[in-house]
């Protein structure tokens, strides 16, 4: 089955990062390198890899909350690099917008967390008149009670309704794209498959974007149009979910795959899993395939064999 | 209705006014206050005049004794609590200020060129033993009036000050909030007023304190070894005097220890502010 394919909202393109610590003798820390994919109006992509992989960096960067070394980023064919004026900025920021990882980080303790929907209505849509109709609605379609909720402190919710919070504050803007870090960590098993849902149906519907980044597989796989993985900043396999997970070439990919536990298989004493080989293994894959490069192996799946 | 909304408003202030703490500090600085500003004018003496009789203790007559010269404590000690508190007030400020601006900009600009170099001048500050800096200092300047004396102290007390504002800074610029802020698109000025600038306020404002009471009792170490102003009256030269009588030995407790009572009781006012308000900045702290 072929989709048509829809329009292209986003474009990475050769994305660098590096963080630099010390001044005498800097220690480099490359956290993203050379990464590139798109993202198509109303699709969802997932970006999973394990912690310190580079993802949350490329949401960050996306965000533009940290500047790119090099490489560049493409919204609707401009680079947001350019964007610089406060007015730029904003229509930037009304179209793409993110739900960062740790949500008690997330607001400022010393307010009610009625703030972050202040923000954005005075930020993005000043005329509004039913804000509070509106962000009621908002807080329905994630489960919350806006009675119980608003006028409260962030102490003294947990971290589930802070994430709950964060996305309703999402939901009232119409975006284009939603960087999504670690959206459903925090819920629990009964909210989670309702906030996915939303998402996806709001994907379909309005045509938005979702890059989500994960570490959960089910999740990817539940949810996703596209997958990304990534391994110690690159990005090693892409393309399309099923294929992805019908066929995955990357060793790293496939022992990904192999260390998901399974609903109704027990651990098993005997057999041998050993994640840390796979420092080795995609070393010997990259020297197997010397000079191939990222190659596409099947239409919209693209497999990294080796990073010269 | 209208009290009711001015509570709403200036919420802090009214968690302030209600917590015991305050309260407790806040009416004994107060009452230091009143003594320094209206002490002198409840006796009839001046710093330096022979006030009667000489080994007189505390009485009617004279609130807190007379010293073996027969001059009245009391009005010795409301004189140098009001210049004592003035030397808090400019050498705290003035250490705050030095400690918040460096820290600040420190911390702005983490990791860059600019905040090595002003961490490199606040640890040679932070090593220099002080009580030596301060004794050369102090020896090496001919006249020392109230505000020398405060710069004096100032010089040595904003290190650390500009060592926690720095961390307090990078910590808070790097919170997950002032970027939630940021993608709403909320102008620079108001990033820095709300999300980092009230953060700190509240420890700003409790290092302020601390400095204040830190000054004070820097000052009145450096008047107590005779390094204090040359001309003028202080609460550290009262307790010197006293001390350079041999007070104590002779029974003239109420020279020696009230002074000194006085002086505990402001530091321990200020202390009490400082605990109070930590519980009212911080919501999390706070009774529910």
């Amino acid at each position: 089955m072929v989709k048509k394919r829809a329009e292209r909202v986003m474009a990475i393109q050769n994305l660098s990062k590096e963080f630099k610590s010390g001044l005498i003798r800097p220690q480099i820390t490359v956290a993203v390198k050379e990464v590139s994919f798109e993202i198509r109006a109303g699709t969802i992509l997932s970006l999973v890899g394990e912690s310190g992989s580079g993802k949350t960096t490329i949401g960050k960067l996306i965000l533009k909350l940290l500047k790119p070394t090099s490489g560049n980023i493409l919204y609707r064919n401009k680079d947001i690099a350019t964007f610089k004026s406060k007015q730029d900025k904003t229509e930037y920021y009304r179209k793409v917008q993110g739900i960062f990882q740790d949500p008690f980080a997330s607001f400022n303790p010393l307010y009610r967390i009625d703030r972050v929907f202040d923000l954005i209505f005075k930020g993005f849509n000043p005329e509004e008149k039913n804000r509070q109709e509106k962000i009621k609605q908002a807080l329905k379609s994630v489960n919350l009670n806006p009675e119980r909720i608003l006028g409260k402190f962030p102490h003294q919710l947990s971290g589930g309704q802070l994430q709950r919070l964060l996305i309703a504050r999402a939901l009232l803007l119409e975006v284009d794209i939603l960087v999504a870090d670690e959206l459903i960590s925090m819920l629990d098993a009964s909210t989670r498959i309702g906030v996915l849902n939303l998402l996806v149906e709001l994907c379909k519907k309005n045509g938005m974007s979702v890059l989500f980044i994960t570490h959960d597989l089910n999740l990817g796989y539940y949810i996703s149009d596209y997958t990304l993985i990534m391994y110690q900043g690159r990005l090693v396999e892409r393309g399309q979910t099923k294929k992805i997970y019908q066929n995955p070439v990357h060793p790293y990919t496939r022992m990904l795959f192999e260390s998901v536990p399974d609903i109704g298989r027990r651990w098993n004493r005997e057999e041998d899993f050993l994640p840390e080989q796979i420092v080795d293994d995609v070393n010997k894959f990259y020297e197997k395939h010397q000079g191939k490069g990222l190659i596409e192996v099947d239409e919209e799946h693209s497999v990294l064999f080796s990073c010269d | 209705m209208a009290t009711g909304a001015f509570w709403k408003k200036h919420e802090n202030l009214y968690f302030a006014l209600t917590n015991p703490k305050v309260i407790i500090g806040l009416s004994l600085f107060l009452l230091m206050i009143l003594l320094a500003i209206l002490g002198p004018m409840l006796t009839p003496y001046q710093y330096d005049d022979f006030a009667g009789a000489g080994y007189q203790p505390p009485s009617r007559e004279h609130f807190f004794g007379t010293t073996i010269m027969g001059k009245d404590v009391f009005t010795r000690v409301a004189l140098g609590l009001r210049s004592t508190i003035l030397v808090g007030f400019i050498a705290g400020t003035v250490a705050t200020l030095i400690g918040c601006i460096i820290g600040f900009l420190a911390g702005y600009y983490g990791g860059k060129f600019i905040d090595e170099l002003l961490m490199m001048g606040t640890n040679i500050f932070l090593v220099i033993p002080s009580l030596a800096l301060l004794i050369i200092l102090s020896a090496y300047l001919q006249y020392r009036g109230i505000v020398v004396m405060s710069l004096i102290v100032a010089i040595t007390a904003w290190p650390w000050t500009a060592r926690a504002v720095r961390s307090q800074t990078l910590s808070i610029k790097n919170q997950e909030y002032v970027n939630l802020s940021r993608i709403s698109a909320l102008n620079l000025f108001r990033i820095l007023k709300e999300d980092i600038a009230a953060n700190m306020f509240s420890y700003v404002f409790m290092v302020y304190i601390l400095q204040f009471s830190g000054t004070i009792l820097a000052a009145v170490g450096l008047e107590f070894i005779g390094l204090g102003p040359t001309e003028g009256i202080s609460l550290g030269l009262v307790i010197k005097n006293a001390f350079d009588w041999n007070a104590i030995q002779l029974g003239l407790w109420w020279w020696a220890i009230l002074p000194g009572l006085v002086l505990t009781t402001l530091v321990v006012a200020l202390y009490f502010i400082n605990t109070g308000l930590d519980q009212v900045f911080n919501p999390r702290l706070r009774e529910l």
